[in-house]
C-alpha cells in the first residue's frame, strides 16, 4: 500500500479482513447466554401492543434517544448569540446530506422571520431594467436542483494556534451540505438584461440580505454567471429561517459568508463595494502583517468524524469503521487517504460514490483495530491535483494569525481505551 | 479578460444535463421605481462616490456615540467585554495577537460609514440620520488619532482622511504561493519514525464548561458547576397573572431588547441586566450588574418596576431617567409596550 496504484486492493483486503472479524464477533456475542437474550426470548411490549398512530407528529422530529445530535455553540467565542455561530454535529451524522434541523447557523443580527408574501428581490445597477421580483415570480423561472457544501471561512479557525477544542463538531462543524432548488443567478440577471453593463470583464455583482446586519458581499460577475443559485428549497423542503427563509444565495465552493441569507438585492457594478465583511472580516492576515483579501474559495479539506473526541471507540479491539467527510471548493474530491500513525504511512479510504464538484464526499476505512494507540489523520485530494496540506505546511506560508481558511490535516489521538483527543504531532 | 463566456445561453448539449435554457426573457417581475432603488441601494465606495449629503463633527460624534454605541463599544471605542474594539491596535498586525480595529486594520473609510449607516446600532439598525452617521464616523476616527478634535466629516472632507492600513492588503495569492506546493501524495515513510504529540488540546472537555475545565488532565472531569458563570437566580416576588397570547406578541417585540437583555432559564447579565423577575423588582438591584448612578439612586428612592414605571421607561428611556445606561431609543407604539410588559410578566412567575 505504498503506491497509489495498489490502493483499491489494499482497501479491499482491509475490508475483507474486517468482515471476517465481524462474523467472529457476532458468533461470540450469540453464545454469551445459554438461556438466550431476553430481548429475543421474551415478548417485548413493542412486539405486543400498539405504537403511535399516523399523524401523532405531523412534522416528525428525531426520536428522543437521538436528542444529543444537535447543534452546539461555544458561548465564549462571541459576545452574544444574536451575532454568533454554532456547529453541526458532524461527529454523529453519516452519509453526505446534512439535515436542515442540525445544520450550523451563523447570524450577524439574528435569524429573522420573513414571510414569502413580504419578500422582495431587487436587481439594480448596470442592468437594462432594474426589476423587483416577488417570491411567486421566482417560482415561475426555470428551476434547477443541485447539491453543494457550505463552509464558513472560520471553520477550524480556532485551531490555527494549536489544538484548541475537543470534538469534530467544534473543530470542523461550521459546514453543511444540502440539495438546493432554485433559479440560477444567471437567469435572473439576464431577465434584467446585461447590455447596460457593456463589457463584462471586471464587473461585479453585489448581493445583500434583508436582515438588520444587511450583510453584503461583492462577487465577480464571472462567478455570478457561472454557478450561483438563488435558492428557495433545501433537501426538498423550504429553507429554515436560520438558513435564510424564504430565499438565500448559493455560491458553490466559496466561503459561507457570501451565501447571503434573506437575499433582497443584487446589484451589477463596475467595482466592488469593499463592505465590512470583505475587508475587516474574512480577510487573512499573514505573518508580516499584510492580509490577503478576496480569498473566496474553500480549499480541499477532510475530517475523520468517527472515531473522534465525541465518538470514542466503545467496543474494544476488532472491526472498526473509520469514517469522515471530504470536500473542495475547487472541484470534486478524487480520493481520501487515512493514516493511523500520524502521517508516516497512508492508505486510501473508500468513497461512497465518485466525488461531486463542491459537495461533501463520505469516506470509510474498515480496519481490524488491535487496541493500540492511533494517531488518526485524513487527507483529501481534488481534481485540480491539490493535496490537503498539514497545519505545519499552512503555517509556513501564512503564520499563525490567518483565522480563516484553515484546511490543515487534523489529528485525533486515540488511546488504548478508545478515547480520542485533539492533538498536534511531530 | 473573463474566462467565462458572456451572454452565452446554454448550448443544446448542456441543456440535456444542466441548466435550463431560456430562449428569451420571461417578462417576470416589474420595474423597480427610483424611490425603491434609493431606499435599498445605500452603497458607498472607497472613492467616496454615492455618499449622502450631510456632515458631522467630532464633538457631536462623541455625544451621539455615547448615546448609541458606547454600551457595547465603550465610551472611547475601546470595546466592552467581547464586543468589537473600534480604536487602538496601531502597528500590531504583525504581532502574535494583532488588534484589528477601524484605525489599525480597516483599509477604507467608506466601509465604516457604510456599516454604521446600514447595520448599526446593533438591534436598531438604520435608525440614525446621515448627519449622525457622519458624526459617529468622525468620532471613531478621532478615537484612533486619525483626525483632530475640530474635524468635520462630509462628502467634501471624506477623501482627506488617510487610513493607516490602506495598503495592507494583497489579492488572494494562494494559486501562486500554495497550490503548486501542496501536490505531493506521499503514501509511506512520509515522516521519520513514530510521531510524538507536540500539542495537547487546550479545552479538554465541553468547551462551554469554561476555560478552567480545559487544561488537559484526562482524569479531571469538567468543573462545570464552578466554571459556569452565575446563572440568573431571581426569587419571584409574587405570582403575576398574565395574558399568554399578549405575552407571545410581546416576545416578538422583545427581539428589540434581546441584544442586551436576557430572560428565561440560564439567563445571565449581558450589556443590560437579566429581566427574569423584573416585575415588582426594585430598580437597580440585580446582583453583579453595574448600573448607572441614576438607576441605583432611583431604586434607593423606591422605584419599583410595574406597569406604570415600565411603560414610562420603555416609551422614552432617556427622558424617564436622565443619565441611565440604556441606549435604547424607546418603543413608539403603546401596543408594543403593553405586549412586552405582558411578556416580562410571564418571566416573573
Amino acid at each position: 500500500m505504498s503506491d497509489s496504484s495498489t490502493k483499491s486492493g489494499a482497501s479491499r483486503r482491509a475490508f475483507l479482513k474486517g468482515a471476517a472479524a465481524t462474523g467472529a464477533a457476532l458468533g461470540a456475542a450469540g453464545a454469551a447466554r445459554a438461556e438466550g437474550d431476553p430481548l429475543i426470548t421474551e415478548v417485548q411490549d413493542w412486539a405486543s401492543g400498539f405504537g403511535d398512530g399516523v399523524d401523532a407528529t405531523p412534522y416528525g422530529l428525531p426520536i428522543e434517544f437521538e436528542d444529543d445530535v444537535v447543534r452546539r455553540t461555544v458561548e465564549w467565542l462571541t459576545a452574544d448569540t444574536i451575532s454568533s455561530i454554532n456547529f453541526t454535529p458532524i461527529h454523529a451524522l453519516d452519509g453526505t446530506i446534512t439535515p436542515q434541523g442540525c445544520a450550523f447557523e451563523r447570524h450577524h443580527s439574528g435569524a429573522i422571520t420573513l414571510k414569502k408574501e413580504d419578500y422582495r428581490l431587487m436587481i439594480n445597477g448596470l442592468v437594462d431594467t432594474p426589476l423587483v421580483f416577488s417570491y411567486a415570480d421566482l417560482e415561475r423561472f426555470p428551476r434547477v436542483t443541485r447539491t453543494f457544501f457550505l463552509e464558513c471561512a472560520a471553520n477550524t479557525g480556532m485551531e490555527w494556534a494549536g489544538a484548541q477544542l475537543n470534538g469534530a463538531q467544534y473543530t470542523h462543524g461550521m459546514i453543511h451540505n444540502m440539495e438546493y432548488t432554485g433559479v440560477t443567478l444567471r437567469t435572473l440577471l439576464e431577465e434584467a438584461g446585461l447590455d447596460a453593463a457593456g463589457d463584462l470583464a471586471g464587473k461585479w455583482v453585489y448581493v445583500e440580505g434583508a436582515d438588520a446586519s444587511s450583510n453584503g458581499r461583492s462577487i465577480p460577475i464571472e462567478k455570478a454567471l457561472d454557478d450561483c443559485l438563488v435558492a428557495f428549497k433545501a433537501n426538498g423542503e423550504a429553507l429554515r429561517m436560520e438558513h435564510g427563509y424564504p430565499v438565500r444565495l448559493v455560491v458553490p465552493g466559496w466561503e459561507g459568508n457570501m451565501w447571503v441569507k434573506w437575499l433582497r438585492r443584487i446589484e451589477v457594478m463596475d467595482k466592488p463595494v469593499e463592505s465590512r465583511e470583505e475587508t475587516s472580516k474574512y480577510t487573512d492576515t499573514l505573518e508580516d502583517g499584510t492580509s490577503r483579501k478576496w480569498t473566496w474559495t474553500m480549499d480541499a479539506k477532510s475530517i475523520i468524524t468517527s472515531p473522534s473526541p465525541q465518538m470514542p471507540i466503545t467496543h474494544g479491539k476488532g472491526p472498526l469503521v473509520i469514517t469522515g467527510l471530504a470536500w473542495s471548493g475547487n472541484g470534486a474530491i478524487t480520493a481520501v487517504d487515512v493514516s493511523l500513525d500520524g502521517g508516516v504511512t497512508w492508505q486510501e479510504a473508500r468513497l461512497t460514490e465518485p466525488g461531486k464538484p463542491m459537495a461533501l464526499s463520505r469516506f470509510y476505512l474498515d480496519i481490524d483495530w488491535d487496541g493500540s494507540e492511533m494517531f488518526l489523520q485524513s487527507r483529501a485530494m481534488d481534481d485540480s491535483g491539490y493535496v490537503q496540506p498539514t497545519k505545519t505546511q499552512l503555517r509556513e506560508v501564512r503564520g499563525l494569525n490567518s483565522i480563516y481558511h484553515n484546511n490543515g490535516i487534523q489529528t485525533w489521538h486515540v488511546n488504548a481505551n478508545g478515547e480520542a483527543n485533539n492533538v498536534e504531532v511531530s | 479578460m473573463s474566462k467565462f463566456p458572456k451572454f452565452l445561453m446554454a448550448t443544446a448539449i448542456a441543456t440535456l444535463t444542466a441548466a435550463p435554457a431560456m430562449a428569451e426573457k420571461l417578462g417576470l417581475g416589474r420595474a423597480a421605481t427610483d424611490a425603491e432603488v434609493a431606499a435599498w441601494d445605500l452603497d458607498v465606495f472607497p472613492d467616496g462616490s454615492n455618499l449622502p449629503e450631510g456632515s458631522g463633527d467630532v464633538l457631536t460624534g462623541e455625544t451621539v456615540f455615547s448615546e448609541n454605541c458606547a454600551s457595547c463599544h465603550g465610551e472611547f471605542a475601546e470595546g466592552v467585554d467581547n464586543w468589537p474594539k473600534l480604536a487602538g491596535g496601531e502597528d500590531s498586525l504583525a504581532d502574535e495577537d494583532p488588534l484589528k480595529t477601524v484605525g489599525s486594520y480597516w483599509p477604507y473609510l467608506s466601509t465604516t460609514f457604510d456599516y454604521v449607516r446600514r447595520s448599526m446600532p446593533f438591534g436598531s439598525a438604520q435608525t440614525l440620520s446621515d448627519d449622525d452617521v457622519y458624526a459617529i464616523v468622525a468620532y471613531i476616527l478621532y478615537s484612533n488619532y486619525l483626525v483632530e478634535e475640530d474635524f468635520t466629516l462630509s462628502k467634501e472632507t471624506f477623501t482627506d482622511v488617510v487610513m493607516p492600513n490602506a495598503d495592507g492588503f494583497i489579492i488572494d495569492d494562494r494559486p501562486e504561493t500554495e497550490y503548486g506546493t501542496f501536490t505531493e501524495r506521499c503514501m509511506s515513510d512520509c515522516k521519520s519514525g513514530p510521531v510524538e504529540i507536540t500539542r495537547n488540546v487546550v479545552f479538554k472537555g465541553d468547551p462551554n464548561a469554561g476555560a478552567d475545565a480545559g487544561e488537559v488532565e484526562t482524569t479531571a472531569p469538567a468543573a462545570t458547576d464552578e466554571a459556569a458563570a452565575p446563572a440568573a437566580e431571581e426569587a419571584a416576588p409574587m405570582a403575576v397573572a398574565f395574558d399568554a397570547d399578549l405575552a407571545a406578541d410581546g416576545e416578538k417585540v422583545f427581539k428589540k431588547c434581546k441584544a442586551c437583555h436576557k430572560v428565561g432559564e440560564g439567563a445571565k447579565n449581558g450589556v443590560g441586566p437579566i429581566l427574569n423577575g423584573v416585575w415588582g423588582r426594585t430598580a437597580g438591584t440585580i446582583e453583579g450588574f453595574k448600573y448607572s448612578k441614576p438607576m441605583m439612586a432611583a431604586g434607593e428612592g423606591g422605584l419599583v418596576w410595574d406597569t406604570e414605571s415600565l411603560s414610562g421607561y420603555l416609551a422614552n428611556p432617556r427622558n424617564y431617567l436622565k443619565g441611565n445606561k440604556m441606549t435604547f431609543a424607546g418603543l413608539k407604539k403603546d401596543a408594543d409596550i403593553e405586549a412586552v410588559l405582558e411578556f416580562l410578566k410571564s418571566h416573573s412567575q
